[in-house]
């Protein structure tokens, strides 16, 4: 069963309006090229809706919401192709709420909520998204600690305040926390990446010294990878969305042989596949959604969002593909919006675990 | 009657329906009314029906006066969930219980109601429809088996295809066209409540394609039927079927209930998947059959899901009937896409076909080539498409 509360009803209506106000998709190239490490204005404005403060409790300048509440900003943010550094903050948010002790949490939750930003940096070179096969080592060093390692795919790192690195300490995975002016601009670099919308970075945080105390207490990473895996199929959901019109668009419009191109049974079949996938997606999008808010932490929910996940990657790189398709000799061309989505579908299909992998994961626990 | 608090009833339906649950016979049963295909399992079905009607079962919330229990809905549907949760055989009346029987007790007459809907509880009188024609398909409202009135009867000419139940049926729900001059092609029709066993009727078994029998095509040759047994006036016969739609679709309520089909769901796949050999080892423990397994398990909860996503309006808005308009779609392509599946747990007994030596008496193998009836009947899934193309998405017509 779904539950939507009216606050995330709310929340989705604000954020549509928003995003098609304040990013629109007619935008998109502009921001592309002008490659901003971040729109600051765009991202004042979404601090200043609270969006940031969402999951943080109020005590600490948020408010006191879930995770299963920011779902449908994400996904209104990835119909539009919006990329802002929210995703990666509210996932750090999520880190530091599971395996934070209360002084780090204290010390970083209002900042947060006020628009400073975080990332938090697992994934490595070798592009492995089982977390357990991280290498990236912590060791003692005088005292304190030493980093040996290098993190890639760690998104808005040029503009964050804060990182949450995985590491390996005497052979078991913990969080750390790096304040980004530990790291010598040197060694952050900009990755090419499919989606031009993502700013991603590799750190090599070699010879990066931290003190003992940046260390997390808890161990949890499950939490954080399902996190993610929401957060993900969130703005996929709406990717699938944006696709789906910008091909719904085109199939009312395009006339070829003297006819539009939407009557032929050829396109048309295929767009009907296209929405149903949505439709899947967002059916299984916010039944994750209302067992993270229900049950955090079973099985029933590792299940559930690993479902999102994998139907969402699936259903968007297929929508993406035959978005291009559909558009003939334009949909080859870098001035067709078909492109856009393709890229960010495989963007979001290779993050933290493809169909096939999410499969495998859900046998596992099914059976 | 004072209420009988459900949990009771509940209790009690459940172990009346332990205790008197018929043996499974030694041949395979069908596995909805559609495919009621010999006499040996009408009999048994039969029998069945009038057995949970005595029982007081079926027609709970009918009126007592036309042979209901005149109870409250919440006992049928306990009664519905639980058939269904215990895996009994289906009540194959389904049309006199779900379509025909709503549909007099909604328009009828007084007379109607005392002569049709006792004998539809109790499977006395089977009942079929006629609705599609052999020329038409779905498209009803193009019927052109023709009636004229002829004194105190109408004379039938035309055929009717795709009759369940047709050589078992007293009765039969039919649209028939009485008049060709009205301004358009639904003002001419007009519904009858027809008795099939009169000269000129004559409903000829269609062998299908898994060799079985389970519905006809009926012909109609200078076949007199009374003419009082119109439901409606003369020319209404288009709102009436719509009406009798809104019961078979179950838009409305009134239907007598029971169980009109075997239900078959992921869960029976995933179990099958553990005892079914597939190269000297269980199935499931194929990794390509986990995989595909898996993607059965996305696609049956996605679709279960999708029925409650559609009832909440703001994650509904840019295609509010999507969902409400796909799901014979969705429904029967994933019936197709399991039953199929199903095959390919067997090794090479994937390949058998009923009888002793295939798996579950072959009962697979006639799944999967019966799913066909749902994803061509009522319009098959490439006009679904069309429809779904045209009417959500605003395509233009192709």
């Amino acid at each position: 069963m779904i539950q939507f509360s009216e606050e995330q009803a709310m929340l989705l209506d604000t954020a549509q309006a928003f995003c098609q106000q304040q990013a629109p998709i007619a935008q998109i190239r502009n921001r592309i090229e002008g490659d901003q490490a971040l729109d600051q204005p765009l991202w004042q404005a979404m601090v200043e809706l609270g969006w940031l403060g969402i999951t943080i409790p109020e005590a600490q300048g948020g408010l006191g919401m879930d995770l299963a509440d920011t779902v449908p900003i994400i996904e209104a943010m990835g119909r539009q192709l919006v990329a802002s550094p929210m995703l990666a903050t509210t996932l750090a948010i999520q880190v530091l709420k599971t395996n934070g002790s209360d002084q780090q949490q204290e010390e970083w939750f209002p900042k947060l909520a006020a628009g400073d930003i975080a990332s938090v940096a697992v994934t490595e070179a070798g592009g492995a998204w089982d977390l357990s096969l991280t290498d990236c080592e912590l060791q003692d060093y005088e005292g304190g600690l030493i980093f040996k390692g290098t993190k890639t795919f760690v998104q808005d790192a040029a503009v964050s305040n804060l990182l949450i690195v995985l590491a390996r300490y005497q052979g078991a995975l913990r969080w750390c926390l790096v304040d980004i002016g530990d790291v010598p601009a040197s060694n952050i670099r900009r990755e090419a990446v499919i989606d031009e919308t993502k700013k991603s970075y590799s750190i090599d945080l070699s010879d990066v010294c931290v003190s003992r105390a940046n260390v997390l207490p808890g161990t949890d990473t499950l939490t954080f990878e399902l996190a993610t895996l929401l957060l993900l199929s969130a703005e996929m959901s709406g990717g699938i969305e944006g696709t789906l019109a910008v091909i719904v668009d085109y199939l009312k419009t395009r006339k070829q042989f003297d006819q539009y191109i939407g009557s032929y049974q050829a396109l048309k079949h295929p767009t009907v596949d296209i929405l149903m996938g949505a439709e899947m997606v967002r059916s299984h999008l916010y039944h994750a959604a209302t067992l993270w808010r229900q049950s955090a932490g079973s099985a029933e929910l590792e299940s559930a969002v690993r479902m999102a996940k994998c139907c969402a990657s699936e259903q968007f790189a297929e929508a993406g593909d035959r978005g291009v398709q559909f558009h003939g000799g334009f949909g080859f061309t870098y001035e067709c919006d078909a492109q856009l989505f393709l890229r960010r579908a495989l963007w979001g299909q290779y993050q933290f675990g493809d169909e096939r992998y999410q499969r495998q994961q859900l046998a596992a626990l099914l059976w | 009657m004072a209420e009988q608090p459900v949990d009771d009833f509940r209790k009690e339906v459940r172990s009346w329906l332990k205790g008197n649950k018929p043996e499974s016979p030694s041949f395979l049963l069908p596995e909805t009314f559609m495919e009621v295909g010999t006499d040996q399992q009408f009999d048994f079905l039969r029998a069945w029906q009038r057995k949970v009607y005595e029982a007081g079962y079926l027609g709970m919330a009918w009126p007592e006066a036309y042979g209901g229990g005149g109870r409250a809905q919440i006992y049928q549907d306990i009664v519905n969930q639980e058939m269904a949760a215990q895996r009994v055989p289906f009540v194959p009346n389904t049309i006199g219980l779900n379509w025909a029987g709503p549909l007099i007790l909604d328009m009828g007459s007084e007379n109607d109601k005392r002569r049709y809907i006792k004998n539809i509880l109790s499977a006395e009188d089977i009942w079929c429809q006629g609705f599609s024609e052999p020329d038409h398909g779905s498209d009803l409202g193009n019927a052109q088996v023709r009636a004229v009135r002829d004194g105190d009867d109408y004379v039938i000419n035309g055929s009717k295809i795709w009759t369940s139940l047709g050589t078992y049926a007293k009765y039969m729900i039919l649209i028939a066209r009485t008049s060709v001059d009205g301004p358009n092609k639904y003002a001419g029709l007009s519904f009858f409540l027809a008795p099939m066993k009169v000269e000129g009727i004559d409903p000829t078994p269609i062998k299908k394609l898994t060799g079985e029998y389970g519905f006809c095509q009926t012909y109609f040759t200078d076949a007199r039927i009374p003419a009082d047994c119109m439901l409606g006036n003369e020319g209404e016969g288009w709102s009436v079927a719509m009406r009798t739609l809104m019961f078979e679709r179950g838009a409305v309520g009134g239907q007598a209930g029971g169980l009109s089909m075997m239900d078959l769901n992921i869960n029976d796949i995933v179990e099958l998947a553990r005892r079914a050999y597939r190269n000297g080892r269980p199935a499931i423990e194929d990794p390509l059959t986990r995989d595909e397994l898996v993607k059965l398990v996305i696609e049956a909860k996605g679709n279960a899901l999708m029925g409650s996503k559609a009832k909440i309006p703001a994650l509904s808005q840019s295609y509010p009937n999507a969902v409400p308009m796909s799901g014979k779609l969705r429904g029967s392509e994933l019936k197709r896409k399991m039953t199929r599946f199903a095959l390919s747990l067997q090794g090479a007994n994937g390949a058998r076909f009923i009888g002793d030596d295939a798996l579950d008496g072959g009962k697979w193998q006639r799944s999967y080539l019966n799913a066909f009836s749902g994803t061509i009947g009522g319009g098959t899934s490439q006009i679904q498409k069309n429809i779904l193309g045209e009417r959500v998405l605003g395509l233009p017509k192709s």
